[in-house]
């Protein structure tokens, strides 16, 4: 069974739950940037939750199939197509073969998982095949997919239609978005009037978002503490010895736009970061469109691991609906 | 050198050894991170050593933080008393100075520049109190680098020069970051060098470039077989300076898979090294010649 790609929509690549083990070298975890929606349309089809899927981000594909396959949608809301006819999202539904699923305008979030029963079968690349370009790895020849790729699947005819997450289970960001830091790692560079604009202010998304990182802009410029820069550094005070970076992790580049790292996060770097995004809520970056509003919220590690808790909840009770 | 640990969010736990870069801290985070690795702690996903400073990974549902914390702490004491020698290689690593692609990149991008007047080495060169650019090119690749961690992006070398820290050379990034680094391009950041292992954005000063692939996800290249990144921390490179004519003959060569970088295996112990730092790199350099 094949995908025959016929329009790749905007940056759709193949994502799974990454490459484990790489960071060392340069090379990041990747996989998709909302895993909770790519694990929930796994289930929905019947695939193991870690199967390779498409992320499609702002824009659908138009693929037609050569069998019939269960397919489901999560993440983003937009229009889903079979021949023209709409589907519902977070829901499975059928594709027989020779039909084409394609989709509308986005309607809300950034990124939409496209699960097919038997997942995509593309070859691994150091143990996933989750696309990094920057490395050329992964994917279909480390790339994003084209028009003409024809992606193989496991071919399985999966759960078939019908099955489906519940509303209060779909997990989306909130208006404005809130996402909940750690502080650490460097915080002690900011002053503290500085530490306190930065989650008082109201920040947006700005459009340089993407799989490597996510840009912020608007609020207040943060000020550091005084110092003589240590050797190797750098002169500019947002500046440290080029460490380790955390995913999650917060950098201020000259002290004025924010930058989360995600899921293809470059591993270290020469600039300081203020903490990190909890583990809870990286899936939620990954739905944030360009403009978005968004407040960070501080917690403490007690509350990153409820959060964590909270998290892996839903995805059990998701589990149990679909079992 | 005083440690400090903080966690980052709720999965990784972070080490610097010292804010300020030096091969003391260095080796104390090499250590550390290896001391990690064999206590094979459950939970524990990766270990990535830095310059000065290192983090582990690990997965909060089987280890708790704070668990994880006081492991890593535990283990200071034996890196404190771990030997500062490493059994490593020294690498020849042709380079390829004021080169014409690195050349049109940084003219591409003289607005982002310190001095939009001149090329990064003119730049680096008047910084650093030399008389020109060929000056600064020999005291760049006179005396042999350490690498000091590898990440950024697939398989980029950091690397720290084996002198004096009077002698160090030190040069600020970019204002604010190209877009666009031709693949190879030998760049210079605060006080170190890095390879470009791939071709996109960066923020360090553009020098030259290297025919000799570093990162092949193919691994088409004879000295990429055994895996697709070649540098890892403790490797040591000496510059070899090359022109148009040598480039395109190496490029030649590992296009028909015939390059064979050179290569001589090494110790080095950092003691015997800060009591004597021409002698010590001499004997290396000795090693590498007779390669």
């Amino acid at each position: 069974m094949t995908l025959k790609i016929k329009n790749p929509g905007l940056a759709t690549s193949i994502q799974d739950l990454g490459r484990i083990g790489y960071f060392h070298l340069g090379i990041p975890i990747g996989g998709a940037m909302d895993r909770y929606a790519l694990r929930a349309a796994n289930m929905l089809v019947g695939n193991d939750e870690g199967a390779a899927c498409l992320e499609a981000v702002f824009m659908g594909p138009e693929i037609e199939f050569t069998e019939t396959a269960t397919v489901a949608v999560t993440g983003a809301e937009l229009p889903i197509k079979v021949d023209g006819e709409i589907q519902d999202s977070w829901s499975s539904f059928v594709v027989k073969a020779g039909q084409t699923l394609s989709f509308g305008f986005l309607q809300s979030g950034a990124r939409i998982y496209i699960a097919v029963s038997g997942g995509i079968t593309t070859p691994e690349a150091l143990g996933s095949r989750s696309t990094y370009p920057i490395g050329a790895l992964g994917g279909v020849e480390g790339r994003a997919i084209q028009a003409g790729d024809e992606l193989p699947t496991g071919g399985t005819q999966g759960a078939g239609a019908g099955r489906t997450v519940a509303d209060s289970l779909r997990r989306k960001p909130d208006t404005p978005a809130r996402l909940r830091v750690l502080p650490g790692l460097y915080w002690h560079r900011l002053t503290d009037e500085a530490g306190a604009a930065f989650f008082e202010d109201e920040w947006k998304v700005a459009p340089e978002a993407d799989r490597m990182g996510y840009r912020f802009k608007g609020g207040r410029p943060l000020e550091f503490v005084d110092r003589e820069q240590p050797f190797g550094a750098g002169a500019d005070p947002s500046n440290i010895v080029d460490g380790c970076y955390s995913y999650g992790s917060i950098q201020v580049p000259g002290g004025t736009e924010p930058i989360v790292l995600h899921r293809d996060a470059v591993s270290g770097g020469g600039y300081f970061t203020l903490g990190a995004i909890i583990s809870a809520d990286m899936d939620l970056i990954g739905q944030l469109q360009p403009h978005t509003p968004v407040k960070f919220e501080k917690v403490d590690m007690d509350q990153s691991l409820a959060a964590r808790r909270d998290r892996k909840a839903m995805l059990e009770r998701i589990r149990q609906d679909l079992s | 050198m005083k440690t400090r640990y903080t966690f980052g969010g709720d999965e990784h736990v972070y080490v610097e050894i010292d804010d300020e870069m030096s091969l003391d801290a260095f080796f104390k985070s090499l250590s550390m991170s290896n001391a990690v690795r064999d206590a094979k702690i459950e939970g524990v996903t990766e270990i990535c050593p830095a310059n000065a400073s290192f983090q582990v990974r690990f997965d909060p549902d089987v280890i708790s933080p704070n668990e994880i914390m006081a492991k890593v702490m535990e283990l200071e004491h034996k890196a404190e008393s771990a030997e500062k020698r490493l059994t490593t290689r020294i690498v020849e690593i042709p380079v390829y100075y004021k080169d014409p692609w690195t050349h049109e990149t940084l003219m591409r991008f003289r607005e982002r520049h310190q001095d939009p007047s001149g090329t990064d080495l003119d730049y680096a060169a008047k910084i650093n109190g030399f008389e020109n650019a060929d000056d600064f090119i020999e005291a760049h690749h006179s005396q042999p680098w350490f690498v000091s961690m590898v990440g950024f992006v697939a398989g980029l070398p950091f690397l720290y020069q084996l002198v004096e820290r009077e002698k160090q050379l030190q040069v600020p990034k970019y204002l604010s970051p190209r877009t666009d680094t031709p693949k190879q391009t030998v760049g210079y950041g605060g006080c170190f060098s890095c390879i470009y292992s791939v071709r996109g954005a960066g923020g360090y000063q553009m020098f030259g470039v290297t025919p000799m692939p570093i990162y092949d996800p193919e691994q088409k290249v004879a000295h990429l077989k055994d895996f697709m990144v070649f540098f890892k921390p403790g490797d040591i490179v000496k510059w070899k300076p090359i022109d148009r004519t040598e480039y395109d003959e190496i490029l030649a060569a590992v296009e028909d898979g015939t390059y064979v970088p050179r290569i001589a295996e090494v110790e080095f112990d950092l003691d015997d090294f800060n009591a004597d730092m021409s002698g010590t790199n001499a004997k290396m350099l000795e090693a590498l010649n007779d390669a």
